[in-house]
């Protein structure tokens, strides 16, 4: 089950954003009886790693191990973002596999901003939306056959201006 | 004029640029400056950042254009003496004066003005006739639209005349943008060219609410390329807009647009325009500005040459790039319509088999007005031209807004702002257009307006925090000194009036800005509240437009004593991007 820092219904956004991502993208492959699926599949919300302040942390009380960079791990997110309350980012995945998705922002008071469970037989790529104060980094975490595999982009969030 | 043509046809400089090969001078119309050898079968003509300056201008170059890290001393980040050491000009000649600051003054009296779009118009139409009929192409950079009075009056309309009639093929944006939505797209119905981005896209909520795209299946907004045949072989010129837009500009201009790098999208685009369209070259017409573009150049393959601008460096010779599919040129062409770059191509199957670079200043002394863009531009310019003739003021000295960190122009526009709106300090922007007054010439409303026609001139006066300031003025040094030029927006550093600061640009983010003062010379502290006046801000604002306020400034006859920059470098001393404090 998909959970935030906010306590939206996750699971609800996926699935609106998942139906635009249908209608932009062309993704028409995505099978739609997994969403059912997903939503049955609730695991309890990982309070714990929600609160911790820092990524390392957030990521130990998430998962218990530490992740290795990889390149398979293709993080898209901007050099600088047009604004700071909405920050595009995606993250997919050549890894086979996959069983979760998660993504953090060092800076954040709260570093760990969602977490997807990625069910058997789904596509492993994820759009979410990251809320930012300020400029950090940005990780993106993905589980595949137990491992840890991360990448991480530097995000700025400028006042903006000045521009030539 | 007699001494003039003589100071001309000592250019020295022009000829060691173009590896001195001899030339002779056709007829006393055509002076030699501009005779340039037969070469390939296709001529790029380019031209960017002329910020509508319909008329020839003064410009002086920057004095300080700092590069640190692996940019530190490469071109674009050479003034004075060190630009004319790399490239092989003259000191004191005509090119020397087109180029750097060096004895500008002095120059602009022996030399005049330069670019002009009648004098443009002279100078681009020998070239294709040179080259002869189908074999050219003329493209713009952008930032064609903005930059006086006149274009902001009609929202670029003008430029859009003017365009139509040098036969601009081709050309793609940034200032553009700030007109909003329904202007550009009224403007562009009337332009004759295409207009090309391949990195604007739909934001997600206006895809999904069908607002109008070139192809809503990708989102892209515009026509991201076209393919033109030229002398047998198919040339592709890809758009690349300025990436920053709704960060550098208010977001309520494009609120549907999202904008960026891309060059995953850019990679992509080539590959299929080589495999799929099966071109002989790629172009890049691009307005990232030179060191984005240098770093693209090392992350995109396939395309020949990057045709640059935005940053408005005048860089007289290419910069070749490796990358993983060979090299890539990288070019930028300056402002104003002080240059005029012309790009001869030797075409062949697949293939730029070679390639020859030269950027021409725009003596508008030397060449003869045509008469048709003439007419063209006074016609558009009579119903403005009385009030921008008005006398506001005469200049005391030089004034010039180019330069990193401070330039008189933008000290005058500081004073003005603080005494007008009555604050301790003021924030100016540091854009890079903006034209220059000589000492002792009058300052007319259009010089005014030169400095500060912009669709979002409102000025403000609030309460900021010394941490604010100081956060404000750390957040714009990094958009200019990041070590990825990805993370640079382009432009100078904003300009401070009213206080002093310690920068050290080579510092981490964060880390660059220290010792701010104020004029009388008490430390600015982090917890207490000073009043601020400015303008341009991204927020939406409500105070008297800049330029009322610099030429109430002005006609007050208040210019203050000719301070010195307040702005104290550290860790920068020998940097070959740093001539004097400017």
């Amino acid at each position: 089950m998909i959970s935030t820092d906010n306590g939206f219904s996750a699971a609800r956004r996926l699935i609106l954003k998942g139906t635009a991502t249908v209608a932009l993208i062309g993704l028409g492959g995505v099978p739609f009886g997994a969403i059912p699926a997903l939503a049955a599949a609730n695991d309890k919300w990982p309070e714990d790693a929600f609160k911790q302040k820092g990524e390392a942390d957030a990521i130990k009380a998430l998962y218990g191990k530490t992740a290795e960079p990889s390149d398979k791990v293709r993080l898209d997110a901007p050099e600088i973002a047009e604004n700071g309350a909405v920050v595009p980012v995606s993250v997919a995945t050549t890894l086979d596999d996959v069983t979760s998705i998660s993504f953090l922002v060092a800076d954040n008071p709260n570093a760990l901003a969602a977490s997807y469970q990625i069910p058997p037989g789904t596509l492993p790529s994820v759009a979410n939306r990251l809320k930012m104060a300020k400029t950090s980094n940005v990780t993106a975490i993905v589980e595949a056959g137990g491992k840890l595999y991360s990448a991480t982009k530097e995000v700025k969030v400028t006042v903006g201006g000045c521009g030539g | 004029m007699t001494v003039r043509r003589r100071d001309f046809l000592r250019i020295s400089g022009a000829a060691a640029l173009s590896g001195g090969l001899p030339r002779l001078a056709r007829s006393a119309d055509t002076p030699s400056v501009y005779d340039l050898e037969r070469f390939g079968n296709a001529r790029i003509l380019h031209m960017t950042d002329t910020h509508a300056q319909l008329q020839p201008v003064y410009f002086r170059e920057p004095s300080v254009n700092l590069g640190l890290g692996e940019m530190r001393g490469r071109p674009p980040h050479l003034v004075g003496k060190a630009f004319l050491d790399r490239f092989g000009i003259r000191p004191d000649s005509a090119d020397a004066y087109a180029f750097t600051f060096l004895d500008f003054e002095k120059s602009a009296a022996r030399f005049g003005r330069l670019g002009g779009f009648a004098h443009l118009k002279t100078l681009i139409d020998r070239f294709r006739n040179d080259a002869g009929p189908g074999r050219t192409l003329l493209l713009d950079g952008g930032d064609l639209w903005q930059g006086t009075g006149q274009a902001n009056a009609m929202q670029g309309a003008d430029m859009v005349e003017a365009a139509n009639l040098l036969g601009i093929e081709a050309m793609t944006g940034h200032w553009e943008f700030t007109y909003g939505e329904a202007a550009l797209r009224k403007n562009l119905e009337r332009f004759k060219g295409e207009f090309l981005a391949q990195n604007v896209f739909l934001t997600e909520e206006a895809a999904f609410n069908d607002a109008r795209a070139f192809d809503p299946a990708t989102g892209r907004v515009f026509k991201p390329s076209i393919i033109r045949e030229i002398g047998g072989y198919r040339v592709a010129v890809i758009g690349q807009a300025f990436p920053y837009v709704p960060i550098a500009h208010p977001k309520r201009f494009t609120p549907d647009w999202t904008f960026g790098v891309r060059d995953d999208e850019l990679q992509k685009l080539v590959d299929a325009l080589r495999i799929h369209d099966k071109v002989d070259a790629v172009l890049l017409l691009s307005h990232n500005g030179m060191d984005v573009d240098l770093k693209l150049a090392s992350r995109v393959s396939g395309i020949d040459v990057i045709l640059g601008g935005h940053t408005h460096d005048a860089v007289p010779q290419p910069v070749a790039v490796r990358n993983a599919g060979g090299v890539t040129l990288v070019t930028n062409a300056g402002s104003n319509g002080k240059f005029l770059g012309v790009l001869d191509l030797e075409l062949a199957k697949g293939k730029v088999a070679d390639v020859r670079y030269r950027l021409f200043p725009v003596f508008s002394e030397l060449l003869k007005p045509d008469p048709g863009m003439q007419a063209l531009i006074d016609r558009i310019g009579e119903p403005y031209a009385a009030t921008y003739a008005e006398k506001i003021a005469t200049a005391d000295r030089l004034l010039y807004r180019r330069g990193n960190f401070d330039g008189t122009m933008d000290r005058l526009i500081c004073d003005a702002l603080r005494r007008e709106l009555d604050a301790e300090i003021a924030l100016s922007p540091g854009f890079r257009w903006g034209t220059t007054v000589l000492q002792d010439q009058p300052v007319t409303m259009n010089d005014v307006l030169a400095e500060t026609a912009i669709t979002y001139p409102e000025t403000y006066v609030q309460r900021m925090t010394g941490s604010q300031i100081k956060e404000i003025l750390e957040d714009v040094c990094d958009n200019l000194f990041n070590a990825d030029p990805y993370y640079q927006q382009g432009g100078d550093m904003v300009r401070a009036g009213g206080m002093a600061y310690i920068c050290s640009p080579a510092e981490a983010a964060g880390r660059r800005i220290s010792g701010l003062t104020l004029d009388n010379g008490r430390a600015i502290e982090a917890g207490k509240s000073y009043k601020v006046a400015g303008w341009a801000s991204v927020n939406a604002q409500k105070g008297t437009p800049v330029w009322d306020v610099l030429a109430n400034y002005l006609r007050a006859g208040k210019i203050g004593d000719p301070r010195k920059s307040g702005v104290t470098l550290k860790g920068v001393d020998d940097n070959p991007g740093l001539a004097e404090q400017g």
